[in-house]
């Protein structure tokens, strides 16, 4: 795959347009590298100059700050944020809500001041401008589409609609679920839950979210975020419905679309 | 004779009741000042805005609405009201009945603005009344779920019903007075809904007519003044601290969860190899991470404390307390609110100087580890609070506690912050294999 690291543009003295922050989801966890590699695939055949921090990369601290670690959080950020300072980074963009959010609210009174975009927002710039050409290679004709709502774009950040417009590029029908947008119910990951078991209850979340996108009917299930992916994907295979619905990130989807990727719904 | 003792009665119990509820709202406020400081008076446009939207406009209410327009009808209604109470009270300082019909009585538009404005109050407060029964029957007979949860157990549904029965008690007595004094006067004031209510009373003579009139304006007068005492210790105090609280929120996006800068000096010194640690002042109190106690929460947790009404929005978008977990967020308001007041009437105690009970925030019959570990930090419970309470912010600042101060975190925590702070990932993956996704 043509993926350069900033290491590389900088001894060619060259300046990236963007920074791919890919996340540790997106780097390591075998399901999100396929959305990483789907999401490189768009930049790539649009000829957009990306650079990845790649092994210089850490985790942005999220998981840390929210389970109450401070201290983790800060030294992975303060780390972070020097090594692009020392790079000169401007512009960010990720595939990961959390990453996303913490980089753009929480890193700047670090010292870290980026553009931080989500995958979502610069997708839907991509195929305003005019740029994205859905091709015939994948039909989603008659498909019926569900996205489900990242609370670390939609309510932490109030981005509700441009993952939606990435998905209405496609020809499907796009269905809501009971609870969406500013009522999105959560998948369950958030707050460092994905890193433990559940409380004591009657039902984890995933499922109570899952039952919600199975009650649309829809075949496919549009998540923005690794980790509402994973627990969505898990949702279904715990109810033996992987045949019948799939779980896919919207850059896969829109990748698809463009006939970059070959997924199977 | 018998007017005299009207005045003196009336001035001795507005005075008692001012006394009384002046020691009650000081409580509150001091109480509320023992949280730590928090700048939170910047961009006043944004906050003039909030306050006219979501407080007066009541904007996050109509999300959901049922109870928005039922509640809409009582803080119209309640406001409204306010007008008539000038007048009773004037008349209860002075002696005088109906002072202001008297002084407009002769002068046709004044008399007629008077007769619309007491009309159109008896108009709003029939919807008042008819709202109160809707909400007395949503709690007490169709049981509406997020008003039948176990943290409302004991006083805080007693307060609900105190509320909305006292309510159903104002509106009774005013009508009893403006039908009575309508009935007495043959209706000459032509007021609107107590004109339709007079023929009730046909048949009375005019002494029994004056006992009931009197007995509603006294009835009123008392009812509100009580109300006026019992406010600052019940959840209904937030028809004051909702424009309040709704002034100071936070304006950040909701995902944004303060830095600690008593960190990141640290961790400064930490990675800088030439940094010398600065003289360690032996006299100064040692830092504290994270909440433990309502002292150690910012005012602002704890004027949100004050300001929830119980309405349970939060709980009811909960994704951990729907799937049947402990947390609820509305406890998690009303935990701290209950441990401020015990704080605080220790320190009054005290005279201002805390005395530790060995008792905190934390377990102690308030919140406990399992609810703090609940929360998915989904923000649901942020977005649905119609007066822009963070039942989150507090979560988060006990979670610290309990991770940095006591190691109190499960198995799986700790083996993930060891990760982040190895290989920089949450897992045990080697910050070597960071760019492997691409060599496919």
């Amino acid at each position: 795959m043509n993926v350069k690291t900033y290491a590389e543009y900088s001894t060619a003295n060259e300046t990236p347009e963007v920074l791919f922050w890919v996340g540790c989801a997106g780097s390591f966890d075998q399901r999100a590298q396929k959305v990483t590699r789907s999401f490189v695939k768009i930049l790539n055949h649009l000829n957009i100059k990306f650079a990845v921090l790649g092994t210089e990369e850490s985790c942005t601290g999220d998981p840390a700050k929210r389970a109450g670690n401070e201290f983790v959080f800060q030294m992975l950020a303060l780390q972070n944020i020097e090594v692009m300072n020392n790079y000169g980074v401007k512009k960010i963009v990720t595939t990961c809500p959390h990453c996303f959010n913490i980089l753009k609210n929480e890193y700047p009174s670090l010292g870290g001041n980026y553009e931080v975009i989500h995958h979502s927002t610069y997708l839907q710039h991509l195929i305003d401008e005019g740029r994205i050409k859905i091709t015939d290679a994948a039909s989603f004709k008659g498909k019926k589409i569900t996205y489900h709502d990242s609370c670390y774009l939609g309510r932490a950040n109030e981005i509700y609609e441009a993952p939606r417009k990435v998905l209405e590029e496609l020809d499907a029908e796009l269905v809501e679920m009971k609870s969406c947008r500013t009522k999105g119910l959560c998948c369950g990951a958030g707050g460092a839950q994905m890193f433990k078991e559940d409380e004591p209850g009657k039902k984890r979340i995933n499922i109570a979210r899952t039952e919600e996108a199975f009650e649309t009917e829809a075949t496919i299930v549009a998540a923005a975020c690794p980790f509402c992916n994973t627990m969505l994907t898990d949702g279904v295979k715990s109810k033996d419905k992987q045949q019948e619905v799939k779980v896919f990130d919207i850059a896969e989807l829109l990748a698809a679309g463009q006939g970059l990727e070959k997924i199977s719904f | 004779m018998i007017t005299y003792f009207q005045i003196y009665l009336f001035i001795s119990f507005t005075t008692m009741a001012a006394f009384y509820a002046y020691r009650g709202y000081r409580r509150v406020y001091k109480n509320i000042m023992l949280g730590k400081k928090e700048e939170l008076s910047d961009n006043q446009s944004e906050r003039i805005k909030n306050v006219l939207l979501v407080a007066f406009g009541q904007k996050k209410m109509f999300k959901n609405m049922t109870p928005a327009v039922l509640h809409f009808f009582i803080y119209f209604g309640f406001i409204v009201t306010q007008i008539e109470l000038l007048e009773i009270f004037t008349d209860g300082v002075l002696g005088t009945h109906r002072i202001i019909f008297h002084a407009v009585e002769n002068i046709a538009v004044l008399r007629f603005i008077y007769v619309g404005t007491i009309s159109f109050i008896e108009i709003v407060s029939v919807f008042v009344f008819i709202a109160t029964v809707a909400f007395l029957s949503r709690r007490f007979l169709i049981k509406v779920p997020r008003l039948n949860k176990p943290e409302l157990k004991g006083f805080p549904v007693q307060d609900a019903a105190t509320i909305l029965l006292s309510e159903i008690y104002l509106l009774i007595c005013i009508f009893s007075m403006n039908t009575a004094d309508m009935a007495m006067h043959h209706g000459e004031y032509g007021f609107a809904v107590s004109g339709m209510l007079m023929h009730l009373f046909s048949g009375w003579d005019y002494t029994s007519l004056h006992y009931v009139e009197r007995l509603g304006w006294w009835g009123h007068m008392v009812g509100v003044l009580a109300l006026l005492v019992y406010l600052p210790y019940s959840k209904h105090l937030h028809i004051i601290l909702a424009f309040f609280n709704v002034y100071f929120a936070r304006l950040n996006p909701k995902g944004y969860i303060s830095n600690m800068p008593e960190i990141t000096k640290e961790i400064k010194l930490m990675m800088d190899p030439i940094a010398t640690h600065p003289p360690v002042d032996a006299n100064a109190a040692p830092v504290k991470f994270g909440a433990k106690d309502v002292f150690d929460l910012s005012w602002k947790n704890l004027l949100d404390a004050y300001t929830c009404t119980e309405c349970g929005r939060c709980t009811d978008a909960c994704p951990a307390n729907q799937t049947g977990k402990l947390l609820s967020p509305r406890k998690i308001m009303m935990d701290t609110r209950d441990r401020l007041e015990e704080v605080g009437s220790i320190v009054a105690q005290n005279n201002g100087v805390w005395k530790d009970d060995g008792k905190s925030l934390i377990e102690n019959n308030f919140i406990s580890v399992e609810e703090l570990r609940a929360c998915t930090t989904c923000n649901a419970c942020v977005e649905e609070c119609p007066v822009m309470i963070s039942p989150l912010d507090i979560i988060v600042q006990l979670r610290r506690n309990l991770v940095m101060e006591e190691s109190n975190a499960p198995a799986e925590w700790n083996g993930m912050f060891t990760a982040m702070e190895n290989n920089g990932a949450p897992w045990q993956f080697s910050q070597q294999d960071r760019l492997n996704w691409a060599k496919e």
